[in-house]
Parts: C-alpha cells; structure tokens; sequence
C-alpha cells in the first residue's frame, strides 16, 4: 500500500486546505431517534474535528450505524440538533421554526458527506469506474472526460488500476469495498461516514481494506468509523466512543478509553471483542 | 499492498512445484439405461402416429392451408394482429408504470386508485371487458369534452364514431387491461432492487428522481424485461379474442369471417396457428437478446467484455 499513501494523502490535504478546523465538522447536540415504540438513539451528544478520525464501537444493535445514518440524513431524528459542516442536516431554521428541506436540498448536503457501506452496495449494472463516474456526471455536472480521468486515478490510488472495466460481481470483497471507497471520493466530500466496512469480508481481505482508510486518515480526511476493529481504532483513530443502548457509554482517546477505561459496560465489551 | 496481474496469477500456479500433472481419467463401462430406450421408444412411436393422423386427415385440406398462408388478406389481418399488439403493450407499459408509481406513492389517494383500477381490471376477464368496449355506444351516446359538474363544454362526439373505428375499441379494451397486470410487474421489479442501492445512490448526493432513473429501474428492468417478454407473447394470442366483435380487425377474426362462410373451419385454423406460432418463435428470440441487454453486470459472459475493454484501454493509455 506504500506506494499508494502519497496519493490518497494527497487526496485528503488538497479537501483540508478550505476546513476551518476551529468548528467541529459533525456536531451532534441531544440527538433522539426511534423507531416507533423503540427508542434506538438517546440524547447524543457528539463533536467530531476536521481531519479528526473518530471511531465508534459498542455491541449490535446499540445504535452506532442509526447514528451514521442519522448525519447523512438517510434517517431523520425526532429530537436534537445535528450540524455537519455547520449546516444543520435536512432543516432550515427559521428563528425558532424548523423547515423540513426540500429533496433536492438534502441531495446537496448528502453531496458533502461520502458513505461507505458494510454490504459495499456497488451498482451491479456499472463497471468499476462507472461507479465512480456516476455521481460526479449527474450530480455534479462534471464533464465525462474529466470524470473519466479522475475516476481512473482514483481507482488507481486504491490499487484497482487493472479492474477499471469489470463488474462487481467480478470482484472480491476486499476490491469492492475499494472501489466503494473511491465511488464516495469521487464526489470529493468533507466528511466520510463508514458502516462497518469490514464486517463483510473474509478475514484476509480486511487488511486491504483498512490500509486505504489509514491512508485517507493520514491525508487529512474527517472520518467517523462504525467498526469492530481495535487495532485500527488504536492505531489511527484521534476519537473513540462506546455507543450502548442508545447512549455514549464513554468517550475520549483511545488510549484512555481502549488502553484504561472507566465504564465498566466498556471493560466487558473490550474484553469479549478482545478474547 | 499486493497486486496481482492476470497473467502473474496465472504463471504461479503453473509454475507450483507442489502441484502434479493431471492424472488420467477413470475409465469404466457405463450402465445401459435399457428403460430410456424403451421409453424413448414408445414415445416417439405414438407421436409418429398422432403426427400421421393429424397430417394425413383430409378435413384439414394442405392445399387450402397453403392458398390462404400467404395470401394478402391473411397477411393485412397478421400485420393488424402486430400492429395491436405492440400499441396495446406500449399503452399497458406506459401505464402500468404510472400506475406502480401511484401504488407505491405515499400520497393515499393516487395509491388507493391505483389499487382500484388494478382491482377492477385484473378481476373481470378480458372478453369481457372487450364485449363491455364494444357496447360503449350502448351505455354513452355522446363523448363530452369539458369540465365536469361544471356544465363547461368544450366540443362533443357521437360514441358511434368510436364503435365504427373498431381498432380504437380494441387497443383501449387490450391496453388498459394489460396496464393492471404491467402495474404489478413493474411495482415487483422496483421491490426487487436492494434497498441498499437507493441508500447508496441517494448518500451520493443523488436526488429521489434521479436515483429511480439511474439506479433503480434500470435494475428492476432485468426482473421486468423476461415477464412482459411472456406478456407481449400472451398479448399477440389475447388479441385473437378481438374476432367477438366480428369486424375482422385482425387475423383471427379475418379468417374467421371466411370460414364462417366457406366453412374451411380447420385449414384456415390451421394458418392461424401456423401464424401465430411463427410470430412467438421470432419474439422468443428478441426476448432473449433484451435479456442480455439489461442482464449487464450478472452474466458469465462478462468476465470476457471486461477483458476486452481493459486492452482498449491498455491502448489508449500507450
């Protein structure tokens, strides 16, 4: 992967040089979400810093994705106040009145933030790089030639120079969830959203994987990581929260929360996902 | 990061020292399936006879089947017979489409009359509803333009018009029966597509419109397109029912005409047949290559495509 950390760092250092990393780029401020009678999210409060990797780890079903989804607004919240790059996600506040935004709107804001998916969620009927080119031309209006061009780079960053024209379907795991990668950074977004990024893949298809996160982490990018990976979160996150039963359990350094917790919900969930 | 090349991968495992020559394989005499052979037998002995009784009957007249297989009024009625069937699959597709779209709208009301005129459609018989058009006349005399309740009249018809242009009644009795049925077709592809895939499209940036169009019912169409293959085959046979409203709108009913009257009942059947037979042949066909077409990404046949593309590519680079 060496040979291709300078790319992706340079990726991330040319989205950080307009980020004022004084404002937190997710601000999360009481956030309640329920499904129906179940409450999944609780009162979250969360703050995440430009070029900030920030993890978020805690048993099924606890409510770390609801909250991923919750940022990009593929779930609306019933309670609290979310900002991501300042914006207020899916609203337009009017003095005290909130205004549900218009679809098009949310695409815009959508726009800003990538996603990167557990079941990797490629478009079966696209080559690789049409992947990547899909959104940039429709959404983004770029030109197909320029697409083309930096969809190929892109690719070649993430080590798939030579799978340009295949299908998903003709790709392993690990290589899909690579080309999913440069699918959401090809709309060149602020924010990177994973939802367990490796929990699908074989076991020695996780390492190509994580290798392209710690590059992007290492250039700069803000990312916020659903993951059940300690090591990775030792290794490069600046942030570690334990999310349970709707509510951040524990939160701070991962030396501090992984090394030498306080909660004893964090001790027993380290100790089962360590042994 | 490790990267292997096609042809990298393919030298190692050439190369494994570990790896023996293919030993040669088993040979051993097969089981005699004396019972295939017996049943093969007897199979093909009482078609042989059945095909013999049918082709050697004189009721069914070969030299009349073969003077009214070309001729230019069985050939207008085949043309007609086409020609509704793909007006009449254009109008169902159309609107079955509209109508998914309704059924899976939030808005109630569009989905609550989607749900009706699929009810209503779907639960009478088609030869019915093609007896119902014909008698349109009967239950309105005069086709209004205006606004209704309001007495606002823009211009009006005689119905008889409409009876006396017997294709009109056929494509409306045809269409809107097929839009109920393509309804259910097209709202079942859309389901089909993961949800995963509008999750993907939409934190892309993409808006609502543009994922349906881009993402998703380009999807559905691989479910869709094999199903209305078959309807547009049931569409081609369906229209034969048309021969009740006796005007001889297309083949069926044309030839009907004649053996009402000549009373060639079985060769000219037998020319319909023959048609009819023909034409679902060719549309198989057609069938199998839209397949392909909108089965992009799934086939084996792609691992071949891709590799061709990759050395263009290769190419251009150079």
């Amino acid at each position: 992967m060496s040979s291709n950390a300078g790319g992706l760092a340079a990726v991330g250092a040319e989205l950080s040089e307009t980020i004022d990393t004084s404002q937190p780029m997710v601000k999360a401020e009481q956030v309640w979400k329920s499904f129906g009678r179940l409450d999944v999210l609780k009162g979250i409060d969360l703050e995440v810093y430009p070029q900030q990797t920030f993890v978020l780890l805690g048993p099924s079903g606890g409510g770390k994705s609801t909250l991923l989804r919750c940022i990009n607004h593929l779930e609306k919240i019933n309670a609290g106040r979310l900002w991501v790059a300042g914006e207020l996600m899916g609203y337009r506040q009017k003095g005290d009145v909130l205004h549900e935004m218009r679809s098009r709107d949310v695409a815009r804001q959508r726009s800003l933030v990538g996603m990167v998916f557990q079941r990797f969620n490629l478009f079966p009927h696209k080559t690789a790089i049409e992947n990547v080119m899909e959104s940039p031309i429709h959404v983004q209006h770029v030109p197909h030639k320029r697409a083309e061009t930096e969809a190929e780079e892109l690719l070649t960053r993430v080590g798939l120079r030579d799978k340009l024209d295949v299908y998903p379907a003709q790709l392993s795991g690990g290589q899909q969830q690579r080309v999913a990668m440069a699918r959401a950074l090809a709309m060149k977004p602020k924010l990177m959203l994973f939802d367990e990024p490796t929990s699908a893949l074989d076991p020695e298809l996780v390492g190509e994987v994580l290798d392209v996160m710690k590059d992007l982490a290492k250039g700069g990018m803000t990312m916020v990581v659903v993951t059940h990976e300690i090591g990775f979160a030792k290794e490069v996150a600046d942030g570690v929260a334990l999310i349970d039963g709707g509510v951040i359990v524990e939160q701070g350094p991962p030396n501090e929360v992984l090394v030498s917790p306080k909660e004893e919900r964090t001790k027993l969930f380290l100790s089962k996902v360590l042994a | 990061m490790k990267l292997f090349g096609r042809g990298q991968e393919r030298a190692a495992a050439a190369g494994d020292p570990a790896v023996a020559a293919r030993p040669e394989a088993i040979k051993a005499i097969p089981i005699r399936h004396w019972g295939r052979w017996l049943s093969a037998a007897v199979v093909i002995y009482l078609v042989a006879a059945l095909v013999f009784s049918f082709v050697k009957n004189p009721i069914v007249e070969w030299p009349v089947v073969w003077q009214y297989l070309f001729k230019w009024y069985t050939i207008t009625g085949l043309l007609a017979t086409l020609e509704l069937t793909f007006v009449a699959m254009a109008v169902g597709a159309v609107g079955g489409t509209v109508l998914a779209v309704m059924r899976l709208s939030k808005n109630r009301v569009l989905s609550t009359v989607s749900w009706a005129y699929i009810w209503f459609f779907r639960g009478t018989p088609v030869y019915v509803q093609i007896i119902l058009w014909g008698n349109i006349g009967v239950l309105y005399r005069r086709f209004y333009l205006g606004l209704p309740f309001t007495g606002l009249v823009a211009g009006s018809t005689d119905s008889g018009l409409l009876v006396n242009h017997l294709i009109v009644v056929a494509i409306l009795a045809l269409g809107l029966n097929e839009a109920a049925y393509a309804a259910e077709l097209v709202r079942a592809g859309i389901i089909s597509v993961d949800a995963g895939q509008s999750e993907a499209a939409l934190s892309l940036g993409m808006s609502p419109p543009l994922t349906m169009r881009r993402i998703v019912l380009p999807q559905a169409m691989r479910v869709i397109i094999p199903t209305m293959g078959n309807e547009t085959i049931s569409m081609l046979k369906t229209t034969s029912l048309l021969a009740v409203l006796g005007g001889g709108v297309e083949m069926f009913g044309k030839l009907q005409l004649v053996y009402n009257q000549t009373f060639q009942i079985m060769p000219l059947l037998v020319v319909g047949c023959i048609w009819y037979l023909t034409v679902t042949t060719i549309l198989t066909i057609g069938q199998y290559y839209l397949e392909a077409y909108f089965g992009k990404g799934f086939g084996q046949a792609e691992t071949e495509a891709a590799e061709k593309r990759t050395l263009k590519r290769e190419a251009r680079r150079v």
